[in-house]
């Protein structure tokens, strides 16, 4: 045996290279089975980075069967209103593809508004409540529903089914708890020319 | 001598704290209404527990603390509750927030008054803390976190350092140190109480060495006790909390972490002077002392304020020129905000009202473009790269910001100071943290979405399988009893079987035996003889009656005619039924029936005739319909029907052709047989 592959080098060549070979398949076959990942990770991650309003602006019903078509079947990655263009911004950063502008056709980026009822108008039909994807209305047949403000996503979805449309979006306004310091206006910093001959420049103009 | 340590970077602005130390702490007095905001500190708004026209008296409590990061709020003088509304408050936003609105009436009664004086020491902690946070104490040195859950140590963490923040370091400002110049003796009676609550190693009082008369009278107070007053050199920003504990300790509170995590806890004189009120006096923390300061105000100086007194009184007070001031500056000038509006209240975290000449405080020139010098990263106190912020701050990389720790950054401002080419540095910082805080929440409300959307689509999913199911087994059940039925062969279980049998075993008995005349006989019979019965008895009725002479006799007897009548039609029916009974044939009136019959009878025929007289009566049939196809063939020829109709009735034509020449062939076969 030792004889045959000291006369023949490329034997011995091709004897190691095939065990390794072998050996490094085996272990990489083992891997796959043993450390398979469950489910799609990619859109999972897309599932992430969308607003889980459920409002189905995109044409799917829900985010995640949006993520998922990102994912597998290359679903253009600019069709959820409202995560607007800084949602399409992270997704293009996922998933390193260029940003593209909203898509105008599935509706425009808007203020974020919770639901409300009009109480007195609402007749109980509880159309809206089968509507609503994230079941933050309350209330039961002819009795007055009502929407839990703190888990309405704002997708619009209750008000199509309505018969009485006395359902109103309110935009959210702005309290002390949103409200935080603006970026200074980038405008400040357009002028081109020095602080000193600006303050010249404005003298001159007086 | 204690060693003093350095920390990274700091810069020197001008101090300008000789304009308000002229003159002594001045009262401020009780104005006519007080403004206290709900939320003077950081955490959960306070509730009110006062109604609107209530009389309150001073120290009472008006606001609750819902929940632990809170603090309560009390009256700062007697007076009647005279709205809780939205109001104008000192914030950056201008936006307005619930306030507590009190119109004073200038007696300024206190409630009663009960504090365990200086037996706190027999108190347990917790209560001790309890006492502090029921006292409405919150940080007074500006950001104004509950003081009670700063110092509510872990039992696991040791403090090994208390630190007491007399530095003040921001220009203008001097409430602190003439809070240390002239009540010296209180501060060292707080510092005692959080001793004992806490038990420290070493207790540190550190001020900036620009205030010798506050570090001689501190020193004086606490001759004899453990006490230490530190000095070290001045410079922007020592008295921020963990630039203090860097300059007296040498250890650097971790990034994200908080200094107790290196065995110091941190309080400013203002709140330790409020923490010994509350414990010795039981006084709630109703006032503090403001500094009025700026070259627009007359009387600059230090002022004991009610919480609440809107700010125009104060300036009032302070002389100030309204024509001279370009704008209003809650706190210092590095680190304050211009408030929106003049009758904005003194809150528990107004340090300082500056107000400005017009051109002491010059309106910030353009910014221009970053140069990259690093003169921001050299002054950072917390040792940031101000301009690799600056750079992700404008592109709005929140990533790469969090990567550069901007939350370590105090805002202290001295990267917007130090900057040449003038740009608002720590306002895009400002923006960025709020932007990521304003996205984290956005990212947990969309999970919770997510989650609730998921929790609908399982439910769903259940209720429909549940559905399915159960139209499965309502199927299953219904194909078990067909098979059933069809093994049974009865059908007696299938009920449309039943009555199907039921209606057939009817006509069999109607259609059986002699037909209907029978039971007509019958019943006409059964008629007679019950008529007659009734007759009879009314006709004793009506003799009984008669005998008796009774009323009822007229109206017995016409009962009885009519009875009689009866019986006569009845008979005269049976026997003209039994008359014609004999020869009348049986005539079904069912339709149905008579089909039968007829067919029977056809069939009858049928077997009789020979399979020649079939075929032929067959083609006759044929060629009969042939003809009239033909006919109707040609009228729609005529009247240009659609090409449908015709093509339609020519293929009847073609086919009943066949059907004829078929039937002609099968004619001959029987002929031939």
């Amino acid at each position: 045996m030792f004889e045959l592959i000291s006369q023949y080098p490329l034997l011995a060549a091709l004897f190691a290279l095939v065990g390794l070979g072998a050996i490094f398949g085996a272990v990489l076959g083992f891997a796959a089975v043993r450390f398979r990942t469950e489910g799609n990770p990619i859109a999972e991650q897309i599932n992430e980075l969308l607003p889980q309003t459920q409002c189905g602006q995109c044409g799917y019903p829900g985010c995640r069967p949006y993520a998922e078509a990102i994912a597998n079947s290359g679903e253009a990655i600019n069709k959820c209103p409202p995560g607007g263009e800084a949602g399409i911004q992270a997704l293009a950063t996922l998933l390193d593809v260029e940003a593209i502008p909203l898509d105008e056709e599935h509706g425009e980026e808007k203020v974020k508004a919770v639901a409300f009822i009009r109480e007195d108008e609402c007749i109980g039909c509880t159309k809206c409540i089968q509507a609503c994807p994230v079941d933050a209305i309350l209330g039961a047949a002819k009795q007055m529903h009502t929407v839990i403000a703190s888990e309405c996503t704002g997708c619009d979805l209750c008000l199509e089914p309505c018969p009485v449309d006395c359902i109103d979006m309110i935009p959210e306004s702005q309290s002390l708890q949103t409200w935080h310091w603006p970026l200074p206006d980038p405008a400040s910093r357009d002028i081109q020319i020095i602080a000193t001959d600006a303050a010249q420049a404005q003298d001159r103009a007086a | 001598m204690r060693k003093i340590f350095d920390f990274h970077g700091g810069i020197h602005p001008p101090e300008n704290k000789h304009q308000s130390l002229q003159g002594s702490i001045r009262d401020a007095g009780i104005p006519p209404e007080l403004v206290l905001p709900l939320s003077q500190h950081i955490g959960t708004p306070a509730s009110p527990v006062v109604a609107v026209g209530e009389r309150v008296l001073a120290g009472q409590l008006i606001a609750e603390a819902p929940g632990f990061v809170s603090v309560p709020l009390h009256a700062p003088t007697s007076g009647t509750v005279a709205a809780i509304e939205d109001r104008l408050i000192a914030h950056p936003s201008g936006l307005p927030a619930p306030c507590i609105v009190i119109a004073t009436d200038g007696l300024d009664e206190w409630v009663e008054q009960r504090a365990p004086g200086t037996g706190y020491r027999e108190l347990a902690p917790g209560d001790l803390l309890a006492l502090i946070r029921n006292a409405g104490i919150a940080g007074m040195g500006g950001a104004g976190f509950p003081t009670a859950v700063k110092l509510a140590t872990r039992p696991d963490s040791k403090v090994q350092t208390l630190i007491i923040n007399g530095t003040e370091c921001e220009p203008y400002i001097t409430a602190d140190d003439i809070l240390m110049r002239e009540r010296p003796g209180r501060i060292i009676e707080g510092v005692n109480i959080l001793r004992h609550l806490l038990s420290p190693s070493e207790t540190l009082i550190g001020v900036e060495d620009n205030k010798p008369q506050a570090i001689a009278a501190l020193r004086a107070a606490a001759a004899g006790s453990s006490i230490e007053i530190v000095t070290f050199p001045t410079k922007y920003p020592s008295g921020g909390e963990k630039q203090l504990i860097e300059i007296l300790t040498g250890r650097q509170v971790p990034s994200g972490g908080l200094p107790l995590d290196v065995g110091v806890i941190c309080q400013n004189v203002g709140s330790v002077v409020a923490i010994q009120d509350a414990v010795l006096f039981g006084r709630p923390l109703v006032s503090r002392i403001t500094t009025v300061t700026g070259e627009a105000v007359d009387k600059p100086g230090n002022y004991e304020v009610l919480l609440g007194t809107p700010m125009s009184y104060l300036l009032t007070q302070a002389g100030y020129q309204p024509d001279r001031a370009q704008r209003l500056i809650m706190g210092g000038p590095m680190m304050g905000f211009t408030v929106p509006d003049a009758n904005v209240p003194i809150v528990k975290t107004s340090n300082c009202l500056l107000a400005p000449g017009l051109t002491e405080l010059s309106a910030p020139t353009p910014a221009q473009a970053c140069i990259r010098c690093g003169m921001c990263a050299q002054v950072c106190p917390a040792s940031l790269l101000p301009q690799q912020m600056f750079w992700f701050a404008q592109g709005k990389e929140y990533e790469k910001l969090e990567q550069q720790n901007l939350f370590d950054c105090i805002e202290c401002g001295a990267c917007s100071w130090a900057c040449p080419s003038n740009i608002p540095l720590v306002q895009y910082y400002r923006a960025s943290k709020a932007e990521i805080l304003q996205l984290r929440r956005e990212h947990t409300r969309a999970e919770q979405s997510r989650l609730r959307f998921e929790a609908r689509q399982e439910r769903m999913e259940r209720e429909e399988a549940a559905r399915t199911a159960k139209r499965a087994a309502r199927k299953q059940a219904a194909e078990q009893r067909a098979q059933a039925a069809a093994a049974g062969g009865a059908g007696d279980e299938d009920p449309i079987q039943a009555a199907i049998d039921r209606a057939k075993a009817k006509k069999a008995a109607q259609q059986a035996g002699t037909g209907g005349t029978t039971s007509e006989r019958e019943k006409l019979e059964k008629t007679v003889l019950t008529t007659r019965a009734r007759l009879e008895t009314a006709t004793a009725k009506l003799q009984q009656a008669q005998a008796e002479g009774s009323d009822l006799a007229d109206a017995l007897q016409l009962g009885v005619d009519k009875t009689r009548a009866k019986l006569e039609t009845a008979e005269q029916a049976l026997q003209a039924l039994l008359e014609s009974d004999s020869p009348a044939p049986v005539t079904p009136a069912d339709p149905a029936a008579a089909a039968i019959a007829r067919a029977q009878a056809a069939r009858d025929a049928g077997a009789t005739s020979s399979p020649a007289d079939k075929a032929r009566s067959q083609l006759e049939g044929l060629e009969q319909r042939l003809e009239k196809t033909r006919d109707r063939l040609a009228a729609s020829r005529n009247n240009g029907d659609e090409d449908k109709i015709v093509e339609a009735l020519e293929s009847t034509v073609v086919r009943l052709e066949e059907k004829v020449s078929a039937a002609r062939e099968d004619l001959k076969a029987a002929g031939d047989t």
